[in-house]
């Protein structure tokens, strides 16, 4: 390639960029490229070949629309590359190659963009997953809004591990792994007609390291994992409790949430129950692999502040429930509705 | 479990823990007890939904003797609008010069032919959800091309920040801002309910009054209506231990005879309330002759509008908005629950056709709603069924 670099401190992403010429081989290049740097992008090719290891393999994919694009703690950058390692690593799996596809809005710009993929490629590098195939596409103004990526992961499952849904038993515990709604509540801060502020930071995070740790501990006690996204908490054990046709009950006294986002939820009327997490985890574990999980869980750096915060019951209504601090007890219900669009 | 550095159980917070404190709630609990008359049979309908919603989170009625019954009031902004000002609004999104902004809640209340503002959202019509009035002038400074209306909704708590809006916008000469008024007054709703038919009404021994909608009117004009039906108003905040104590206090003067105004909620409330707030509603407003509320009917005097002199922001005026009645869907039972005639769960429609997700009448809109926060929290169920 001859032509200039792009400039990217003044400029924008016109509909050259998508045109599969070469506006769009420097873009790759210049931006993509020198971020994501590795062997199977260097390779050129219209694909990534790579030897695939035998057993079992978990396949995902996931979208990111989130605004806005940069927030305490993270961007759509690392949010896209987190999300999908642990839509991944939820399954026990080791997350191995991941794509990534970008729909770009003419007119954005590209100092934007080479921070979001600036990102993107530092949270690969640290957690281990290359980005190995790409793809950018331009839209014109007005028809998405700056940037959107489509993901797709995947990864090998431990040999002996089938982590499912639908594997919570009663006399089950529930573990957490951290304290929710961090993130939700991150993003609300800076929503530009609800702005206020706070220290709160995103808890986005690859998880497959802390769960590595936990498959080494708890072995065939773990039944099930999941990571509480949009919904939150509640969402998740909902989903649980329909999928393994049983009841939860939570304590929640045992739920740690950090103050700063109880007040921000108390402000906003929202329940911290409800609030999306990005790097966090629910466990569904066998009473006596209760212990080693916890120990393995608060060994590890994003699983410090890990709780038992309830247990699985026998029930065919499928109700959450919670024994609040007040004294009585409650549904944990689904949230009806949006509680805030574009999250994540 | 004591590794968690969090206080959790929500997260401790300051001037909130206290008043949600379980020990606290077990002596009220047992101190309402001893003193509520056995057969006492003491109802009392708590106005607001912030109220509902605290009773039915919290599980104060398991709290409760058995003899003390909470009757749930329609002090919900949501669910007392009628489908007729719903479709009102819808039909003005539809209009390709407006953009309509509206408080979230407003955006799935069920109108007329299965419709609703989301729906219409979708369907094209520019409707923006913001958190306050002041997000709608900026959206009409910002895009001066465009006719900003604001969606007002709401009691006596949600009406200054209206005025206040409207204030500024004759200060800044916005031209393209108008207010869809729908504002209504608590005292009045209380007095309609109290003042129904015999046949159609229902039997109250007090109620726990307002807590936000006080800070703004004060404890002064509930005073007439405590005299005039001989019950007794305990104004009480939106915790839980608030709302108990209100229903000790409440007892109390059912056992002594006494029809009083009292105030549990002297941290926020005053008898005069909020003088600026007052006098900025009252700069903006004055009152209609009647409206319509879902449950109520037509009530005289109940209800606010732009005063002439600020007509032009006035966007029944503007656009020369008509908002003829519209009936509910006819299985649905807002109105005899918004009354306290009926339980949430006395409804045919509850649970089964109508559920958060799809709902065909606006109690069940709204996390103030009767039947949302009945539903929600599970408090339909047998006790027995619920964790404690």
């Amino acid at each position: 390639m001859t032509s200039r670099r792009l400039d990217i401190r003044t400029g924008r992403v016109d509909l050259s960029h998508g045109a599969g010429g070469r506006a769009m081989a420097q873009l790759i290049a210049d931006i993509f490229h020198a971020e994501f740097n590795n062997e199977f992008l260097a390779q050129g090719n219209d694909q990534a070949a790579f030897d695939v290891p035998g057993g079992r393999m978990v396949m995902t994919t996931d979208g990111y629309v989130v605004s806005p694009l940069f927030f305490p703690g993270g961007d759509i950058g690392s949010l896209a590359v987190h999300g999908t390692i642990n839509d991944i690593a939820m399954a026990g799996a080791r997350p191995l190659h991941l794509t990534a596809s970008f729909f770009l809005e003419e007119g954005f710009p590209f100092a934007d963009l080479a921070r979001i993929a600036a990102s993107m490629g530092r949270a690969s590098r640290e957690a281990g997953v290359p980005i190995v195939a790409g793809d950018t596409k331009v839209v014109e103004r007005g028809k998405a809004d700056g940037v959107f990526i489509s993901t797709a992961g995947i990864g090998l499952v431990p040999p002996g591990l089938f982590l499912s849904g639908n594997q919570a038993r009663p006399g089950d515990a529930v573990l957490l792994s951290g304290p929710i709604g961090d993130h939700g509540v991150a993003i609300m801060s800076c929503r530009e007609n609800l702005s206020f502020d706070t220290a709160i930071l995103s808890d986005s995070a690859a998880l497959h390291g802390l769960v590595a740790t936990m498959v080494t501990r708890a072995g065939r006690g773990l039944r099930l994992m999941r990571d509480p996204t949009r919904g939150g908490l509640a969402a998740t054990l909902n989903e649980i409790a329909q999928q393994s046709g049983v009841g939860v009950l939570l304590s929640e006294a045992s739920i740690p949430v950090r103050p700063q986002v109880a007040a921000a939820c108390e402000l906003l009327g929202l329940d911290p129950l409800n609030v999306a997490n990005e790097g966090r985890l629910v466990a569904i574990a066998a009473p006596d692999a209760v212990t080693p999980l916890l120990e393995a869980m608060r060994a590890h750096p994003l699983g410090r502040d890990a709780a038992r915060i309830g247990e699985v019951v026998a029930d065919s209504d499928r109700f959450v429930q919670m024994t609040t601090t007040f004294g009585g007890g409650r549904i944990v219900d689904w949230l009806a509705g949006e509680q805030l669009p574009r999250i994540c | 479990m004591t590794a968690c550095r969090y206080d959790s159980g929500g997260g401790r917070m300051k001037y909130v823990t206290e008043y949600r404190d379980a020990a606290r709630a077990q002596a009220l609990a047992a101190t309402i007890r001893a003193e509520a008359a056995p057969g006492g049979a003491y109802a009392f309908m708590e106005f607001c939904g912030g109220h509902t919603h605290a009773i039915s989170r919290y599980g104060i009625e398991d709290l409760l003797p058995p003899d003390i019954r909470m009757i749930h009031g329609p002090g919900c902004p949501v669910c007392v609008l009628p489908v007729g000002r719903i479709d009102a609004a819808i039909a003005l999104a539809r209009n390709p010069r407006v953009t309509l902004c509206t408080y979230a809640d407003l955006m799935r209340v069920p109108a007329s032919r299965g419709n609703s503002l989301q729906k219409a959202k979708a369907a094209g019509a520019d409707i923006r959800m913001v958190y306050s009035t002041l997000d709608a002038l900026r959206i009409a400074a910002a895009e001066p091309a465009r006719e900003v209306v604001f969606f007002a909704i709401g009691f006596e708590t949600t009406t200054p920040p209206t005025a206040i809006a409207v204030q500024r916008a004759a200060r800044d000469g916005l031209a393209n801002f108008s207010v869809f008024c729908n504002h209504v007054l608590t005292p009045v709703a209380m007095r309609a309910i109290l003042a129904t038919d015999a046949a159609d009404s229902v039997h109250l021994d007090g109620f726990v009054g307002p807590a936000h909608v006080s800070t703004v009117i004060g404890t002064e004009p509930y005073r007439a209506v405590a005299a005039e039906f001989r019950k007794p108003v305990v104004v009480a905040g939106f915790e839980p231990l608030d709302v108990m104590q209100a229903v000790l206090l409440l007892v109390r003067q059912v056992n002594e005879g006494r029809c009083e105004v009292e105030n549990q909620y002297i941290r926020a409330v005053t008898e005069a309330g909020n003088l600026r707030a007052q006098a900025a509603v009252a700069e903006v407003f004055d009152l209609r002759d009647r409206f319509e509320w879902r449950g109520l009917g037509w009530v005289p005097h109940s209800a606010l509008r732009l005063r002439s002199e600020f007509s032009r922001f006035d966007a029944e005026i503007r656009f020369a908005l008509e908002t003829p009645s519209a009936s509910d869907n006819p299985a649905c039972e807002c109105a005899a629950i918004l009354r306290g005639k009926k339980r949430p769960a006395e409804c045919r429609l509850f649970g089964t056709a109508c559920t958060p997700e799809t709902p065909m009448g606006s109690c069940m809109v709204s996390s103030e709603g009767a039947c949302a926060a009945t539903w929600s929290y599970g408090r339909f169920r047998q006790p027995a069924r619920l964790a404690s």
